[in-house]
C-alpha cells in the first residue's frame, strides 16, 4: 500500500537474488507483486525448501505464519494452490512459498517436521480442500464434522451445501 | 418441585387454576439460564449480568454450568452443524420445565450465515419461546425477552409441564454419541444409526398436536 | 466354580485397573471460552494429553467471502473474532486496500489507530474478567465489564453498533466522528490508568491468584515460535515480537510505545504482558486523540469510496454514484496478499486472492487464536486438571476466530 512504502517488504531484490543464487532449483519462478514476494517452489522439493529457508542465516524464516489451500477453479489445472507465509522473528522479513497441485494427485509433503505449527493448518487445508499432506502424524478433519462429506471450499461445493439439515 | 406432578395427576380438573397462579409466580421470579455462550451473542449475554443491566433485578442472573439446574436456555449466538446434536443433548439433559430463549438473528434464522455450516435457525432443534432480532441483541432486549419469557410463564398451565418420564429420559442420552476426537479411534467408531436427538420431548410433542 | 461357568462378562475383574482415565471437557463448559471442546487423558489428578476439537462454531465464513462482494465482506470480519471487530475490520480492508494501491489520508489513519487501540482496551477487559472469573475471582469481572461499556459507548457513538462496528471501509471510514467525541474520548482514557490500577490491587496482589498461574502452562520462547504463538503469548515467552513494530502499517512507527515482554512464559507472564498492553494502548490512544487534525476520511478514489452523504442528498450525480458501488461493487486488479496486523490476541493475517471483478476468489484469515490454541496439548502436558482452565484463560482464544 502506498500510504507506508517502507517496511512492508524490506529489500525484496537482494533476498530474491541471494536464494536464486543458493537454490535455483527451488526458487526458480519468483512473482513479486503488491510488495510481496512469492516463490512457486516445485512440489517435491517443498520440505527440503522450507527447512532451508528457516536455518538459512541471511533470512531465518523460522515462524510459519500460515498455510492456507486455494482452489483455482474447477477446470482449471493445476487446480489447487499451497501457500506457505513465511516470517523471520529477527530480521522482520516475510515471504510466501506456493505450491501447485493437480487435482487427481493433490498430494504435498507435510512440513510439520520443520514447524510443528504446521500440524493444525495443514489439517485445516486437508479439511476445506482435501489436500493430503503425506507425512503428516496425525491428519484428520478439524472444523467440520468427522462423518462431513466433501470438502467444504472447493469451487464445486455449493455455499449452501448439499441438503438443509434436519433432526434426522 | 414434582408437587405440582402430584396434585395435577390426583386432581385434574380442580385446584389447578389458583395451584397455576403460584406456581407459575414462583417460576418466573427465578429463571436460571444455562450458560450456553456461542458466539458474539454471548458476550452481550454476560455483559446483561453484569453491574450496568443487572438481570438479577429480573430473578435471572443465576447462569447454571449444568444443564440439570437450569430453567431456560438462552442459544446465543450461530448454532453449527457440528454443534447442534450437542445443542439437542444440553437440551434433553434439562428438567422440565424448560424455556428456550433464541438469541440474535443467527440462532433464530441463520442471520447472515446462509451457509453450508450452519443450522438456519435454531428451531429446527428444540422449540423456541421467545425470540430475539438483533446482530448482536443489546443486552436491554435480552432482558426485554426475559420478561417476555416471564409473561409467557404466568400464562402456562402446571399440567403442560411435566417431568420426563424416567425411561425417556434416560433414552434421550446415549452415552457415546458424541464422536471421539482421537485420530485412531475415530475411524474405528461407527456412528449410532439414530441420533438422540431426534426423540421429541412432551412439551415439543405437545406442541406439534 | 469352575472356570468353565463363569459367565464371560465377569472376566474382566480380573483385568488389572487401568491408571488413565478419559474426559471429555466442553464443548459446553464455562470456561472453555465458547464452545471448544477437550479431551483430557488424565492420571488422577494429572494431565498425560489434552486433545483439542474444534469446529463447533465452524461458519463457513471463508466460503461466504467468495459470494459477498468486497464492502459486503467487512461485515462479516466483525463477526469472526467478536471481542476486536475493528482489529479483523482493518485486517481486511487493508488488505484490500492493498490490492487497489489506495492511500488512506491522516485523520482515517489516525481513527483507525485510536479505535484499535480501544478495542485492544476492551478485548483484554473481557479476557481479564473471564480469566480471573475461571480462576475464582469474580469481582474483577464486573469491574471489567463497568470499563468496557465506556469502551463499547465509544465505539457505538462513531459507528452504531457496540459489538459488530463495521466502522473502517476499504478506502478509509464509514463516517466521519460524531461532535464532542473527542471529548467523551478524552473522559475514559483519563480515567483509565486508575482503572488499571483497580484491576492489579485486585487480583495482582492475591495470593491465591499468583499460585495459580505462576509456574503453569510454560512454553519457552523457541517453542512459542515453533508453534507459532503470536501477541502476548509470544511476548509472554519473552520474545519482543510485535507486527506494530516489524512491519508498522496506519502510520505506528510514528507512535512511541513499548512492547512489554516478560521472560517466565507462564500463565502469569501472558497475564501480566496483557496488562501492561493495556497501559500502551492507552498511551497510544492518547497519543493518536492528541494527533487528530480536521481532514478528509476517505481515500481520493471515487471508483471505490461511496460519495459524501451530504452531497448524495443535492446531486443526482453521487446519488448514481452511490448506488453504482453499492449494487455492482467495485473492480478489484488481479493479484494476491498477505497483510498482517497486530490484532489483540496476535497477528491477524488476511489473505486475499483476487481474479478481478467485484468478489474476492479466496480470502482466508490467519487466526491468532487458531494457531495459540494448537499449542494447548503442550502446554498443558503434566499439569493438573484444575490448571486447564487457567491455561486455556491465558491464551485468551475466541472461538469465533478459530473456527471461522
Amino acid at each position: 500500500m502506498s500510504s507506508e512504502p517502507e517496511n512492508t517488504e524490506p529489500a525484496p531484490s537482494p533476498l530474491v537474488a541471494a536464494l536464486q543464487r543458493e537454490h535455483p532449483e527451488w526458487f526458480s519462478e519468483v512473482i513479486v507483486a503488491f510488495g510481496e514476494t512469492t516463490f512457486i517452489v516445485p512440489r517435491e522439493h517443498i520440505v527440503a525448501a522450507s527447512t532451508f529457508l528457516k536455518a538459512w542465516p541471511e533470512g531465518r524464516f523460522d515462524l510459519l505464519a500460515d498455510i492456507c489451500g486455494c482452489d483455482r477453479g474447477v477446470e482449471e489445472e493445476p487446480r489447487f494452490e499451497v501457500n506457505y507465509h513465511l516470517f523471520s522473528t529477527t530480521k522482520y522479513h516475510r515471504i510466501r512459498l506456493k505450491v501447485v497441485l493437480n487435482e487427481e494427485d493433490a498430494h504435498v509433503a507435510s512440513v510439520t517436521g520443520v514447524w510443528r505449527t504446521a500440524n493444525w493448518h495443514e489439517r485445516e487445508t486437508f479439511d476445506l480442500f482435501g489436500v493430503v499432506f503425506d507425512g503428516h502424524p496425525d491428519l484428520r478433519r478439524i472444523l467440520l464434522p468427522d462423518d462431513w462429506q466433501g470438502h467444504a471450499l472447493r469451487k464445486d461445493f455449493p455455499l449452501r451445501g448439499y441438503e438443509p439439515y434436519s433432526l434426522k | 418441585m414434582g408437587l405440582e406432578n402430584v396434585i395435577a395427576e390426583a386432581l385434574p380438573e380442580v385446584l389447578t387454576t389458583r395451584l397455576d397462579s403460584l406456581i407459575n409466580w414462583a417460576r418466573k421470579s427465578s429463571l436460571w439460564p444455562a450458560t450456553f455462550g456461542l458466539a458474539c451473542c454471548a458476550i452481550e449475554m454476560m455483559n446483561a449480568t453484569t453491574s450496568r443491566n443487572d438481570l438479577a433485578r429480573f430473578g435471572a442472573e443465576v447462569f447454571r454450568a449444568s444443564p440439570r439446574q437450569a430453567d431456560v436456555m438462552i442459544v446465543s449466538g450461530r448454532v453449527s452443524r457440528k454443534m447442534a446434536p450437542v445443542l439437542r443433548r444440553i437440551y434433553d439433559q434439562m428438567p422440565e420445565p424448560k424455556w428456550v430463549i433464541s438469541m440474535g438473528a443467527c440462532a433464530t434464522s441463520g442471520g447472515v450465515f446462509d451457509n453450508y455450516a450452519i443450522v438456519q435457525g435454531v428451531d429446527k432443534i428444540v422449540p423456541v419461546d421467545v425470540y430475539i432480532p438483533g446482530c448482536p441483541p443489546r443486552p436491554e432486549m435480552l432482558i426485554h425477552a426475559v420478561m417476555m419469557l416471564q409473561d409467557k410463564v404466568m400464562k402456562e398451565s402446571v399440567r403442560d409441564r411435566r417431568d420426563i418420564p424416567e425411561e425417556e429420559a434416560r433414552e434421550a442420552v446415549v452415552p457415546g454419541t458424541l464422536p471421539i476426537t482421537d485420530g485412531s479411534t475415530a475411524r474405528q467408531n461407527t456412528l449410532p444409526e439414530s441420533r438422540p436427538y431426534t426423540i421429541a420431548s412432551r412439551h415439543e410433542r405437545r406442541r406439534s398436536n | 466354580m469352575s472356570s468353565a461357568t463363569i459367565p464371560p462378562q465377569f472376566e474382566i475383574v480380573d483385568r488389572p485397573l487401568d491408571t488413565q482415565m478419559t474426559i471429555s471437557m466442553g464443548p459446553q463448559h464455562p470456561s472453555t471460552h465458547g464452545v471448544l471442546r477437550l479431551e483430557l487423558v488424565l492420571d488422577g489428578e494429572m494431565v498425560v494429553k489434552a486433545t483439542p476439537d474444534i469446529g463447533y462454531l465452524h461458519t463457513g465464513m471463508e466460503k461466504l467471502f467468495e459470494y459477498k462482494k468486497y464492502q459486503q465482506g467487512i461485515v462479516i470480519t466483525d463477526r469472526m473474532d467478536y471481542l476486536n471487530p475493528l482489529g479483523n475490520n482493518l485486517a481486511y480492508v487493508m488488505a484490500g486496500e492493498k490490492l487497489l494501491g489506495l492511500e488512506i489520508p491522516e485523520r482515517a489513519q489516525v481513527i483507525r489507530v485510536l479505535f484499535c487501540e480501544l478495542q485492544r482496551i476492551g478485548s483484554h477487559l473481557v479476557w481479564l474478567g473471564t480469566h480471573a472469573l475461571d480462576i475464582g475471582a469474580m469481582t474483577v469481572f464486573f469491574y471489567c465489564f463497568r470499563e468496557r461499556e465506556k469502551i463499547l459507548n465509544l465505539i457505538e457513538a462513531a459507528s452504531g453498533g457496540r459489538l459488530t462496528p463495521s466502522y473502517f471501509r476499504i478506502g478509509g471510514l464509514m463516517m466521519d466522528l460524531p461532535a464532542g467525541f473527542e471529548n467523551r474520548c478524552k473522559q475514559f482514557l483519563d480515567g483509565f490508568p486508575g482503572a488499571v490500577d483497580e484491576f492489579h490491587k485486585l487480583l495482582s496482589g492475591n495470593k491465591i491468584f499468583q499460585r495459580r498461574t505462576q509456574g503453569i502452562g510454560y512454553i519457552t520462547a523457541e517453542d512459542a515460535i515453533d508453534w507459532g504463538l503470536a501477541g502476548p503469548c509470544l511476548r509472554g515467552s519473552g520474545v519482543a515480537l510485535d507486527v506494530r513494530r516489524a512491519n508498522p502499517y496506519s502510520g505506528y512507527e510514528k507512535y512511541d510505545f513499548e512492547i512489554p515482554t516478560e521472560p517466565d512464559g507462564d500463565v502469569w507472564s501472558r497475564y501480566m504482558v496483557r496488562m501492561r498492553e493495556m497501559k500502551e494502548s492507552h498511551k497510544i490512544a492518547t497519543q493518536a486523540l492528541a494527533r487528530l487534525r480536521p481532514g478528509p476520511i476517505k481515500a481520493d478514489a471515487p471508483k471505490v469510496v461511496l460519495p459524501d452523504r451530504q452531497a448524495m442528498k443535492s446531486h443526482m450525480d453521487a446519488l448514481i454514484h452511490h448506488f453504482l458501488i453499492v449494487a455492482e461493487g467495485f473492480d478489484v486488479p488481479e493479484g494476491e496478499v498477505y497483510h498482517p496486523i497486530e490484532a489483540s490476541k496476535g497477528e491477524l493475517g488476511v489473505y486475499i486472492k483476487s481474479n478481478g471483478g467485484p468478489k474476492p476468489a479466496r480470502v482466508h484469515f490467519r487466526a491468532p487464536s487458531f494457531v495459540n490454541l494448537s499449542a494447548l496439548p503442550m502446554m498443558s502436558e503434566g499439569e493438573m486438571v484444575a490448571d486447564i482452565v487457567a491455561i486455556i484463560g491465558s491464551l485468551d482464544i475466541v472461538l469465533g476466530e478459530i473456527d471461522r
